[in-house]
Parts: C-alpha cells; sequence; structure tokens
C-alpha cells in the first residue's frame, strides 16, 4: 500500500481554482520531487496536505487513514512535517528550543510538574535534550545549540527547519523550497543531508523545488504541476525530457 | 547543551536572590528605624506592583498577546479574598483563613480568565487588547452596584441599595456597592508579599523553561509553524492567560487584606491602573521578568520620593519614563551601554594592563 494517496484534490480561492484535480501516490521510502513554473499552486497543495487550507473536493490518504480536511494538529500527529519556503522558525528561542519544540507530543509531563520542578520534568527533559542533540548532530548544528535561532546563517536555518520537523518523528516530510537561496556548495550539501534522511530515518519525502540539479540528482519520481493541474508525472528522467515539459518551462 | 541550562537557571537563580537581598535591607532598615512611615506604608504595595508585573509579563512577553484589564483580575481577586476573610473570620486561625483567601482569590480570577479566553484567543489580532479592556472596566462598575448581604437565611443579592436585600434582623451587609468591603482583616506584610512574589517568580519563571513554556514562546514567534508541529495553540494561550489572570487574582487578595476599606475606583482597578502596570512591563523589557521588577519598584518608588517636589514630580517622573524607554530600546543606547557593563570595563582594564 502507498504511503501517501492523495485523489482529485482541489480549492478555489473566489473564481480562482489554484488547484484542480491534482492526484499523487508516493510509496514509503520515496524522494518525491514537485515541480512546476511559479504560482502553478505547488505550496498550495503542501498547504491542503497539512491541513492549512480544507480542500473543496477530493481525498488525502495517509498510511491508510483518511486525513482529509483534518486540522493540521491532528495531521502533523498522523505524520506528516513540514518546512516553509520563507523560513519559520522560532526566532526567539535557541536553536536547541527549536528542535525540543518539534519533541513537544512525543515528550510529557504536566505543567504542574514543570512549575513544581517535580521528578519527571528533569527525566523527561534529560530526554529530550539527549533526543535533540543527536538530531542537531545529524545536521552539524550541535556547536550552535544555544544560539538564538535568529542568528544562525541563512543555510543553518534552513538545516534547523528540517531538523525540527524530524523532531516529531512523521512518517512523510515535506520540504518547500529548501535549497532557495542557496548557493551551488550549501545546494549540494543539502542534497547529501536529504539522501542521508531517507536513508538514515527510512523517511519518505516530497519536495518542491525550482533547483533543477537538486531535483534531477535526488528524487526518484516527479509531478509536474502546471495551472493547478497535473502537467505529467513519472520517472524524473522521462519527466524532464517531456516536451510538455519543457514548453511549460520555458515557452514555445 | 549544559551551557544553556545553567545559563537561564543562574539568571534564575539572580532573580530570585536579588528579591531576597532587597527582603534583607529592608528587615534591616526597619530594625534600625530608619525607614520613614511613607516608605513603611509603601512596601506591601510596592510587593503588589511587582506580582502584577510579572505575571502580566507572562501575558504580554511570553505569550505575546497585548491585555489591557489586569486590574480587572485584580479586582476578582480582591473582592473575592476579602468577600471570603470577612465570611470566614472568626471560624478559623487567621493564617489559614488568609491562605485560603489567597487561593481562591487565585482561583476565581483564573477561571475568569478562562471564560474571556476561550472566545478571544482564537482569533488572531488584537481582540484580546478590546475584550480585556472592556472587561476590566465591566468588572468594576459592576462591583459598584452589587450589594450583598447574610443573615440567618443564608446570603441575600442586589444590584439595587442596601434596602432591597431583605435582610432579616441581625443581618449584615458584607459587600456595601459603592462603599465596597470595610473591615477585611489587614493580614498583609511586607514578608508575606515577598513570599509571593517569590512564589510568582517560581511559577513564571519555571513554566518558561519548562515544555509548555517553550511551546507558548513557540506560538508567540510563529503561530504557523508551532501548528505544523503539532502545538495545540487555543490550549496554550489559554494556560498562559489563565495563570498570569490567577496571579494578579493573588495580588488582589494581597492588596484587599492591606486596605481597612476596599472599594472599587477608578484608580484602584481602573483602566489607569492597567496601563501602569504594562508600563512596568514595557519599561523593564518585553519578556524580561526581572526587568519588570526593577521598572515597578521604581516607577513606584519615584513618585513618593519626589513628593517634596510638588508640581514638579509628575514632570521628573514623565521624563524618567522617557529616559527609560530610551535606555531601554533605543539600539543605539543600548550599544553604549553594553560597552559599560561591568564585566567589559573589567575585561577593558585587564586588557590595558597587559599592554603596559
Amino acid at each position: 500500500m502507498a504511503l501517501l494517496e492523495v485523489k482529485n484534490l482541489g480549492i478555489s480561492f473566489g473564481g480562482l481554482r489554484a488547484v484542480d484535480g491534482f492526484h499523487v501516490t508516493i510509496e514509503q521510502g520515496q524522494l518525491y520531487g514537485l515541480i512546476g513554473p511559479n504560482g502553478a499552486g505547488k505550496t498550495t497543495v503542501f498547504n491542503l496536505l497539512t491541513g492549512v487550507y480544507k480542500p473543496d473536493t477530493g481525498s488525502i490518504f495517509l498510511d491508510g487513514h483518511d486525513i482529509t480536511g483534518k486540522k493540521t494538529i491532528d495531521i502533523n500527529k498522523a505524520g506528516i512535517a513540514r518546512t516553509f519556503q520563507n523560513i519559520r522558525l522560532f526566532k526567539e528561542l535557541s536553536v536547541l528550543d527549536n528542535v525540543k519544540v518539534g519533541l513537544h507530543n512525543g515528550h510529557h509531563y504536566s505543567a504542574i510538574e514543570g512549575i513544581m520542578r517535580l521528578p519527571r520534568y528533569y527525566k523527561v527533559e534529560k530526554e529530550m535534550n539527549e533526543t535533540a542533540m543527536k538530531l542537531l548532530k545529524v545536521f552539524d548544528l550541535d556547536k550552535e545549540c544555544d544560539y538564538l535561532a535568529s542568528n544562525l546563517p541563512y543555510g543553518k536555518q534552513r538545516k534547523l527547519e528540517i531538523a525540527r520537523a524530524l523532531a516529531t518523528e512523521p512518517k512523510l516530510l515535506l520540504l518547500d523550497e529548501p535549497a532557495a537561496g542557496m548557493n551551488p556548495n550549501e545546494t549540494k550539501e543539502l542534497m547529501d543531508t536529504i539522501r542521508f534522511v531517507r536513508d538514515q530515518f527510512h523517511m519518505t519525502i516530497l519536495l518542491i523545488e525550482h533547483d533543477m540539479k537538486l531535483v534531477s540528482g535526488i528524487c526518484e519520481k516527479l509531478t509536474v504541476l502546471n495551472f493547478g493541474q497535473v502537467l505529467t508525472q513519472g520517472d524524473t528522467s522521462t519527466v524532464l525530457n517531456d516536451p510538455q515539459v519543457i514548453t511549460a518551462y520555458l515557452g514555445e | 547543551m549544559k551551557k544553556t541550562m545553567s545559563k537561564t537557571t543562574k539568571s534564575n537563580f539572580i532573580t530570585y536572590g536579588m528579591v531576597i537581598v532587597i527582603y534583607a535591607i529592608v528587615q534591616i532598615l526597619t530594625a534600625t528605624g530608619s525607614l520613614s512611615s511613607l516608605f513603611k506604608g509603601l512596601l506591601v504595595p510596592l510587593c503588589i506592583y511587582v506580582i502584577l508585573a510579572v505575571s502580566l509579563n507572562l501575558t504580554v512577553g511570553i505569550l505575546g498577546e497585548l491585555s489591557l484589564g489586569h486590574a480587572g483580575f485584580m479586582c476578582i481577586g480582591a473582592f473575592v479574598g476579602s468577600f471570603f476573610s470577612k465570611c470566614m473570620d472568626g471560624t478559623m486561625p487567621d493564617g489559614l483563613r488568609f491562605f485560603l483567601a489567597l487561593v481562591l482569590g487565585a482561583a476565581v480570577a483564573a477561571v475568569f480568565g478562562i471564560l474571556i479566553g476561550i472566545p478571544v484567543l482564537r482569533l488572531r489580532g488584537d481582540y484580546l487588547a478590546i475584550v480585556t479592556l472592556a472587561f476590566g472596566e465591566i468588572i468594576k462598575n459592576i462591583v459598584n452596584v452589587l450589594f450583598v448581604g447574610r443573615d440567618a437565611a443564608g446570603f441575600h443579592f442586589s444590584l439595587k441599595d442596601t434596602m432591597s436585600l431583605n435582610l432579616a434582623e441581625g443581618g449584615e451587609v458584607i459587600v456595601k456597592g459603592p462603599q465596597g468591603i470595610s473591615g477585611t482583616p489587614k493580614d498583609a506584610t511586607f514578608t508575606i508579599g515577598v513570599i509571593l512574589i517569590l512564589f510568582t517568580l517560581i511559577v513564571v519563571l519555571n513554566l518558561i523553561n519548562s515544555r509548555d513554556g517553550r511551546a507558548i514562546m513557540a506560538i508567540r514567534d510563529n503561530r504557523i509553524a508551532a501548528e505544523s508541529v503539532g502545538i495545540n495553540i487555543t490550549r496554550y494561550k489559554l494556560m498562559a492567560f489563565s495563570i498570569s489572570a490567577g496571579l494578579a487574582g493573588m495580588a488582589g487578595v494581597l492588596y484587599a487584606h492591606n486596605l481597612a476599606t476596599l472599594t472599587a475606583l477608578p484608580k484602584n482597578f481602573g483602566y489607569n491602573m492597567s496601563i501602569t502596570i504594562l508600563v512596568f512591563v514595557v519599561l523593564g523589557g518585553i519578556g524580561n521578568i526581572r526587568g519588570s521588577i526593577i521598572a515597578a519598584v521604581i516607577l513606584t518608588l519615584l513618585p513618593e520620593l519626589l513628593r517634596g517636589l510638588n508640581d514638579y514630580r509628575m514632570l521628573i517622573y514623565a521624563i524618567v519614563l522617557i529616559v527609560m524607554m530610551i535606555v531601554n530600546w533605543s539600539p543605539k543606547a543600548q550599544a553604549i551601554m553594553s560597552r559599560y557593563t561591568p564585566k567589559n570595563l573589567l575585561n577593558k582594564k585587564k586588557s590595558a594592563k597587559e599592554v603596559n
């Protein structure tokens, strides 16, 4: 059974049909790319998948469970985590605390235990610190753990966002333009990181990207969106050589 | 990792230490008799203001929502606590009665915090400011027309006057509308005030450095991202807001037990009071708990210390407000200040020595 199965997904904003008849099937462990020209509706698809918008039509199944129209926090608990196109970190919190917020639902103690500093507070906090440091180490952020998130350089902020998303222990990770604003070296490093995340955490990843080098380098399958509709989908090399796709990007 | 923990812990202990040191100094001064009666009278109000400022900072600085009705929660706490003390006076030991009054006042204020928060905190934007502003005024006005009496048959309520309570013979009017509650036992002392300050600090600081506090600050920093990692926005907003309201209620109980007659005037529970508390928070630094304490102390003492200057005292008060604002918030002033911190000065001396 596929991990993510989306059928006939659609939403309108006023008179604009932003996404129409979107469908995709992603298998466990796949690195899947969602590409398309600007304004094609890629981020809207992400917002539909994560419950930021409620779809007008269609259905979303994650691992066999229907998550169509559920709230963002419930979808996160069901197993979808994401990063954002414009980085959204908790700027006034430390790098470590950013990841620990991601660990929030996996580690429990009550507010009373926290305020009264009962033994469980120390036990759970210690677990959280260890888990968070492990994650930061994967992304080579462990030395900056007590920096404020807003003081990190751009590339590291992107990485921290991925680390925070992984802290929620998702089944599916959505990356919205992870390489935006990165130089070629940083992009190459990011490709290695994404591959590493997939192998190390057995993660299924769906990513939006404009950088074709990254897309052709790591994605196994692609879906191309144009004007809110699926233009074509299939194996990366086939899709990228499709004349329709080239027309959509470059014009006639 | 250890470093961040010890850093925040250290900062918290400096805050606790500061309060305890000030308490010790005041106790020594009292013992040697070098405190004026004016100053002695200010000690309990000082504690009340500090608690209010710290608790409001939880809403404004940590949760990131503007509340303009903090005095309203204080008013609820004051009247509930005072009412309880009047009714229960003599039936139990004074200490226990005052303790229960504090708990009850804080609990009722927190419940009101939740009731207001449920509809308002779901919205984005400055709705909380508008609603709390109205709430503070409504509470004050309701208390001003509320009459409660007690006789053998139980409690009687009225919103008109004492006569319409229809009390049986031997009945006693407890809440007398605009005349408020008089004869509340005067239990509030500076020591109790300081204990309550420490309690407030423990609650607020420990909350900030816990799982729930991180969730609250995450919502403040980026609501959408907080939702995307599975944080329940409404739940944590309500938690922060009701704790803040409860602590204000506790300050209100302390306030009520420091006065012979408790009345709800614009001066003590009105809009001006809410704004005064907000000024403490803003000047002390939004989100900076220690700053709130310092600002509350300075700005409460200042008008009293300047009383000798008569007409000029509010002028000087205003100038101090402006100067504090600039020093706290202007980036240039901050750069200058950071150059002259004790640590930097020490380093400078050291490096100068090394050069020599």
